[in-house]
């Protein structure tokens, strides 16, 4: 087996609404290792999108403990955590977050100008490769609105992956799209993770979970299934 | 996170807000304008003030008789014993420094050219005076040292003189009349225009001290033989006119014989000193003015501070990508503190350039004197920029406090 990636421990995310508590999470206890590719499903409020935000560092846990590479979140500073988002995660969100108003080239960018490399290299030419990857080269230049959902998301796709990632969080990232460009990202992703990067997608979609390793089922803030498929029983 | 990084992070930012930059940038641009009008018009006064002192000399001396005691109180000024030729030799040959020393004698009489009539001011002077009073003589000669003894009846004419008495034609041989005496024109005078007293300085005839004395001006004059009314000196400049007014002082005492403890019975007054001490008020109502245009310039920082509160607000999802990506608060902060500046030094030099093209058309259209101050532009500028860093830190730090995920969950 793999070394592990992201090991969670009793993981609790309470919501306080007035005098009601939510408990979005509850001791959600959990181990992804390096290369998998998680399929996180589960009916609506049922705590996908805190557990994506919790391992992605973009909350905090109320419980729990929650360990990247053996290092535990709860102990690091926002300067670290910062650099933990810019070098370790690559978010890509369902509402696809691009900045408006700017080629595709300068999105993909923005992850490489807070980056803290010591030796960063050529920013274009990074960002470039990138888009490459997902397939956008000839569309570097065009600005975000002028493009289609599914190059929108890929956009962000290789926003995600500029900074080369260890892993890449996608929160329904086919959300917003329609079946046939979906397919085309979930073909992306799968050739992300023939690459070796390690995968965390929440989905509605019955299509990710046939091609991804790895199924988790939440209900109710719990994973109530977590199932490993055959290796590449979609392919 | 470097500086030009974070500079290129904020110069994308602000294009992306084009219009909001802009209006931002109002109240920068119009307290910097404001500012650099003010200071221009402020100093184009005071450099018209020098440009006034110049053409009177500001080497220039007058002294005066004062009053003379009576029984302890004041007479009249001018009630001391009179200027005299003897004080002029004795002046000349104590100092050195005294270029040129002329008494002047004035009267207002009326003057006449065939059937032309014109009161005008007659003024009984040494050949030294033209000099010393920043005279030119434009066409014809000055006096000679006998017509100035002899009294002589020749004449110098101002400008107003030529159009008054001559219709503009050129009066040199031409005979005038001043108090039914007959005089030639022998020279005219290149124009000194207005003075700040409304006067017009050309509007007047030169003629010598002793035909002046003796024929031309009141009894009073006549009644001490050799009066020259009041004296102007000029100081080489080499000289420290302030020192020089203390000898000249010093030695009129003397001369004049006043007793140490009493006061002066003359008047040693410096021609500059006085111009600036009239004009003082104006330099300051225009500091004044400044001052308000940098109360403005302070509002347009609060301006800032608020356009950039709701900037913060309106981008918190972009904030919230940043951070998502890896932006630390530090690079958040930084990035709103350079685009508060980069505003604010955008705004200053678009109202610098507002500032001179008013300033400019001051000048042009309402004729005021305007005169740009480079060093004020400079300090405009910087302070533009401080205000963008200290107006700009309380909306950044709003900005780099937020949580990540509740950022990007805003609506
Ligand atoms: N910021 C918040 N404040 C209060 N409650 C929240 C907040 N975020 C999530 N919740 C609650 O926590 C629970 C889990 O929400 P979560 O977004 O994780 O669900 P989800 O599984 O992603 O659902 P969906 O499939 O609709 O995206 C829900 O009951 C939700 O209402
Ligand atoms: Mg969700």
């Amino acid at each position: 087996m793999d070394k592990v990636l992201i090991e969670c421990r009793s993981l609790c995310k309470d919501y306080h609404m007035g005098g009601e508590t939510i408990h979005a999470l509850r001791n959600v206890s959990l181990q992804i290792h390096k290369g998998e590719y998680v399929a996180i499903m589960g009916p609506s409020g049922s705590g996908k999108s805190t557990l994506m935000n919790l391992v992605g560092a973009l909350d905090v846990p109320s419980r729990g403990d929650l360990l990247v590479n053996g290092v535990n979140l709860a102990g690091q500073s926002s300067d670290q955590l910062a650099n933990f988002r810019n070098h370790t995660i690559g978010f890509v969100f369902q509402q696809f977050n691009l900045l408006a108003r700017t080629t595709a080239l300068e999105n993909v960018k923005l992850p490489l100008l807070y980056s803290h490399d010591k030796n960063p290299g050529d920013l274009t030419r990074r960002a470039t490769e990138a888009l490459e990857r997902v397939g956008l080269a000839d569309r570097m230049d065009h600005e975000t609105t002028q493009l289609s959902g599914g190059q929108q998301q890929r956009v962000a796709i290789a926003r995600a992956l500029v900074n080369r990632p260890s892993m890449i969080l996608a929160d329904e990232p086919t959300g917003a799209l329609d079946t046939k460009t979906s397919i085309e990202i979930l073909d992306l992703f799968q050739e992300l993770n023939d690459a070796g990067i390690t995968l965390m997608v929440v989905t509605h979609d019955p299509e990710v979970a046939e091609v991804s390793k790895r199924n988790l089922m939440f209900r109710d803030g719990e994973i109530i299934d977590d199932l490993i498929v055959a290796q590449g029983a979609g392919s | 996170m470097d500086i030009i990084k974070t500079t290129s992070i904020a110069l994308v930012a602000l294009r992306l807000n084009a219009m909001r930059s802009f209006l931002t940038m109002l109240g920068i641009i119009i307290g910097i304008a404001s500012v650099i009008v003010m200071v221009s018009v402020s100093s184009g006064s005071k450099q018209e003030i020098e440009a006034q002192i110049d053409r009177l000399g500001s080497n220039v001396l007058s002294i005066r008789p004062g009053a003379r005691m009576m029984g302890g109180r004041h007479g009249g000024s001018g009630t001391a014993a009179p200027l005299t030729e003897k004080h002029i030799k004795s002046l000349r040959n104590k100092f050195a420094f005294i270029e040129g020393i002329s008494g002047s004698i004035s009267a207002t009489v009326p003057a006449v050219y065939g059937n032309n009539n014109w009161t005008t001011s007659v003024i009984g002077i040494h050949a030294d005076y033209i000099s010393v009073r920043q005279w030119v003589i434009e066409e014809g000669r000055n006096f000679t040292e006998r017509e100035v003894k002899s009294g002589g009846k020749v004449a110098l004419v101002g400008q107003d003189i030529i159009d008054k008495l001559f219709d503009g034609a050129s009066p040199l041989g031409a005979r005038i009349r001043i108090k039914n005496i007959p005089f030639t024109v022998i020279g005219t005078l290149q124009a000194k225009g207005a003075s700040n007293w409304g006067r017009s300085y050309d509007d007047v005839i030169f003629i010598p001290i002793s035909t002046s004395r003796m024929r031309v001006s009141g009894r009073q004059a006549r009644s001490v033989p050799d009066n020259i009314g009041n004296l102007y000196l000029t100081v080489n400049l080499d000289r420290d006119i302030g020192i020089a007014e203390e000898d000249l002082r010093e030695f009129l005492r003397e001369i004049r014989k006043i007793a140490p403890g009493a006061q002066d019975d003359f008047n040693v007054a410096n021609f500059s000193e006085f111009i600036r001490a009239r004009n003082e008020t104006s330099a300051t109502l225009g500091l004044l003015l400044a001052a308000t245009a940098a109360i403005a310039l302070v509002v347009g920082g609060i301006g800032i501070m608020n356009i950039m509160l709701v900037s913060v607000t309106e981008r918190t999802r972009e904030i919230g990508l940043r951070l998502a990506v890896g932006a630390r608060r530090k690079d958040i902060l930084n990035q709103f503190l350079v685009e508060a500046v980069t505003l604010c030094l955008i705004g200053s030099l678009v109202g610098v350039a507002l500032g001179v093209g008013t300033g400019e058309l001051v000048k042009r259209l309402v004729d005021i004197p305007v005169l740009l101050n480079i060093p004020i532009i400079f300090i405009a500028i910087s302070s533009a920029a401080l205000v963008g860093i200290f107006f700009g830190f309380y909306p950044a730090r709003k900005a780099s406090r937020m949580n990540p995920i509740d950022a990007l969950r805003y609506e």
